[in-house]
């Protein structure tokens, strides 16, 4: 066999020809390399705000296979770092969430604080047991503070981070795909954030690469055969027929250089007509409607977008509208991973606004959505299937619509090849490549990866 | 010599664990329409969300059943639709059928009330095994509150406490 830490991804992926080594699902060696290359490097998506509304309030999240800890310091800034006591490496903090004025250590007792008044550097070791008669002269205390990830931003509620003190700018890792996460994030009136994560944020484990999710997510418009039963069975927010009310037409819309993906509409400046919504409750029916006209008001003639679904590289996908969420697929193991999916509502919807909206992101996502239950089956199954010895000498299909990549007005660096394509996938496993071989974010940056391109506007 | 209210107590206690025990039987032999007629029109069928919080926050154990997030939220309509739904023969992830064993315990009457309402609570373990290796084990305790009806018991409220946080299965496609 060959040694995959030296084959470089770009033998195993042919983007352009829409064709993925099965390798890259199932294989050991490559998914420890993806800890390095891709989850060690990017943005990564890791929490929201609202999990840590107080002074000292934290939330235990994942960065790749690690453990990480998103915490608020008593003046109000937020940090992460790696969950993981420096001493022997315990697990510093086992909660979910919670409130700590400092980390205490449950093996030997360590404890590191962020309080401004009391450490000039976040997460330094604070307290030692024994210190002075045991470690007076020895142990230097400013060393071993936490591990601090050294890129943290708050973007309208959504917290990233990235190991890579050489990464880009946030702003410049998303390009104009942030116009598409607006949509998501933006209060339904138009107004900029105002979206909080309803409650408890589900996670469960599935049995398959964590590519799957993201991928499918990016614009998979064309499994949507495989939701038919939840479309038989009438899910949507109205209580009528399929899963979602009426959706306009979506194209899928790609950013070449930066890996990232969307189903959703092309860049306009008027607001369309609303699409009935929620239309078995007068109230949620008049509800949607203010929303719309206090929209087509703030933005006037501002550039927006709609989207159904999409993915920021690596494994932030989320939803805009029905339902309104966010997924993230933690990598486990090659053959393992762990979504997490946060609810968003805006903050100040009416109770029952958000009583409709939860009650339909339940029956539609997570591992009880009568549509994402039969995603988990799909995913799985494939896993299985391409472990075998023989089946991963193989390679999967990403051709659909292969060729047919138009420039998008008005967004740089954007194509679209129509509503059923996977040229989003092929630009997602072209982004993976070039992250697999590049040596630091110097070879990966959109110039770089791509030296004659013309920005679209 | 039993008193009459203890003879009473034991005969509504036998009479609640063979309704619980038939229930079960009805979800294990597929009889899903069967088992929807057991259930009130004002049905909460409500599993939480675990979580692992410390102690100031234990109340906080499992998510709200308001404006939170949970495993199920339902009422009879859409406990109607999860049936429809695997009904259609096309519900991959429960086609082919998952083999279910649903087992019941630990029986209890918290609360008889006035007779017409009580509340009962009960250990599950419900052995999921699918396909060739799928194997998911649900364990944990319910609290139903039983109506008495013609012709016996209707279940007006489940709430369903599974004793894990990171859900260990890929996906719920099993009823509780
Ligand atoms: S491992 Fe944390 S104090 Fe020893
Ligand atoms: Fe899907």
């Amino acid at each position: 066999m060959q040694d995959r830490n030296t084959t470089p991804a770009g033998n195993l992926v042919d983007a352009e020809n829409g064709i993925v080594s099965r390798e890259i699902f199932v294989d050991r060696d490559i998914f420890a390399r993806e800890q390095e290359q891709i989850f060690a490097r990017a943005w990564l998506m890791i929490g929201h705000e609202s999990l840590i509304p107080e002074p000292d309030d934290y939330f235990v999240s994942r960065m790749g296979t690690d453990s990480v800890i998103l915490t608020r310091n008593k003046q109000g800034e937020i940090f992460v770092f790696l969950n993981s006591c420096m001493h022997r490496g315990m697990k510093l903090c086992r909660y979910d969430q919670g409130s700590a004025p400092v980390f205490t250590c449950p093996y030997h007792g360590w404890s590191y604080s962020t309080d401004r008044k009391r450490v000039d550097r976040p997460g330094a070791l604070v307290g030692v047991p024994r210190y002075q008669e045991c470690y007076e002269g020895v142990l230097d205390r400013s060393e071993w503070g936490l591990v601090r990830c050294p890129k943290v931003v708050n973007y309208k509620g959504t917290i990233w981070a990235s190991w890579d003190p050489d990464a880009p700018s946030l702003e410049d890792y998303l390009g104009d795909m942030r116009l598409y996460l607006d949509a998501a994030l933006d209060h339904r009136d138009g107004r900029e954030g105002g979206s909080i994560v309803l409650g408890t944020v589900q996670k469960w484990r599935v049995k398959c690469n964590w590519k799957f999710a993201p991928e499918n997510f990016i614009g998979d418009l064309y499994h949507d055969i495989s939701h038919r039963s939840a479309d038989l069975s009438g899910i949507g927010p109205s209580g009528g027929k399929g899963r979602r009310d009426a959706q306009r037409p979506r194209l899928a819309i790609g950013f070449t250089d930066l890996g990232h993906g969307v189903l959703g509409d092309l860049p306009h400046t008027a607001e369309p007509e609303l699409l009935p919504t929620h239309q078995d409750d007068p109230e949620l029916v008049a509800y949607h409607q203010q929303m719309h006209d206090d929209r087509s008001r703030n933005l006037g003639n501002r550039k927006r977008v709609t989207m159904s679904v999409g993915t920021i590289f690596p494994n932030m996908s989320f939803h805009a509208r029905q339902p309104r969420t966010i997924a993230v697929a933690h990598p486990i193991s090659a053959t393992e991973m762990e979504m997490w999916r946060y609810y968003l509502i805006d903050a100040d919807a009416p109770p029952k606004v958000k009583d409709a909206a939860m009650r339909y992101y339940l029956r539609y996502s997570g591992p009880a959505g009568m549509t994402e239950s039969d995603d988990m089956e799909n995913w799985t199954y494939a896993s299985e299937a391409t472990a075998g010895h023989i089946s991963r000498r193989h390679h999967y299909n990403y051709q659909l619509s292969l060729g047919q990549e138009r420039p998008v007005e008005g967004l740089r660096g954007a194509v679209e090849s129509g509503s059923y394509s996977e040229g989003n996938a092929r630009i997602f496993y072209r982004r993976w490549g070039q992250f697999m071989d590049a040596a630091g974010w110097a070879d990966m940056t959109p110039e770089a990866a791509t030296p004659e391109r013309v920005d679209a506007d | 010599m039993p008193t009459d209210a203890a003879l009473q107590a034991l005969l509504l206690h036998h009479e609640i664990e063979g309704f619980l025990l038939a229930e079960a039987d009805l979800l294990d032999d597929r009889k899903y329409r069967d088992w929807l007629n057991l259930f009130t029109d004002d049905l909460v069928y409500w599993m939480p969300i675990s979580r692992n919080v410390p102690p100031p926050d234990r109340d906080r154990a499992r998510s709200d059943e308001s404006l939170d997030a949970s495993w199920f939220n339902e009422g009879l309509d859409t406990l109607t639709q999860r049936v429809n739904q695997i009904e259609t023969d096309i519900h991959w992830s429960e086609e082919p059928p998952t083999r279910t064993t649903h087992m019941v315990s630990n029986v209890r009457i918290l609360d008889v009330g006035d007779g017409d309402e009580i509340r009962t609570k009960c250990r599950f373990l419900v052995y999921c095994n699918r396909l060739q290796d799928e194997v998911d084990l649900f364990v944990g305790k319910r609290f139903d509150t039983l109506r008495r009806a013609s012709g016996g018991w209707k279940i007006s409220r489940r709430e369903i406490h599974l004793d894990q946080s990171v859900l260990l299965a890929k996906s719920l496609t099993t009823f509780f």
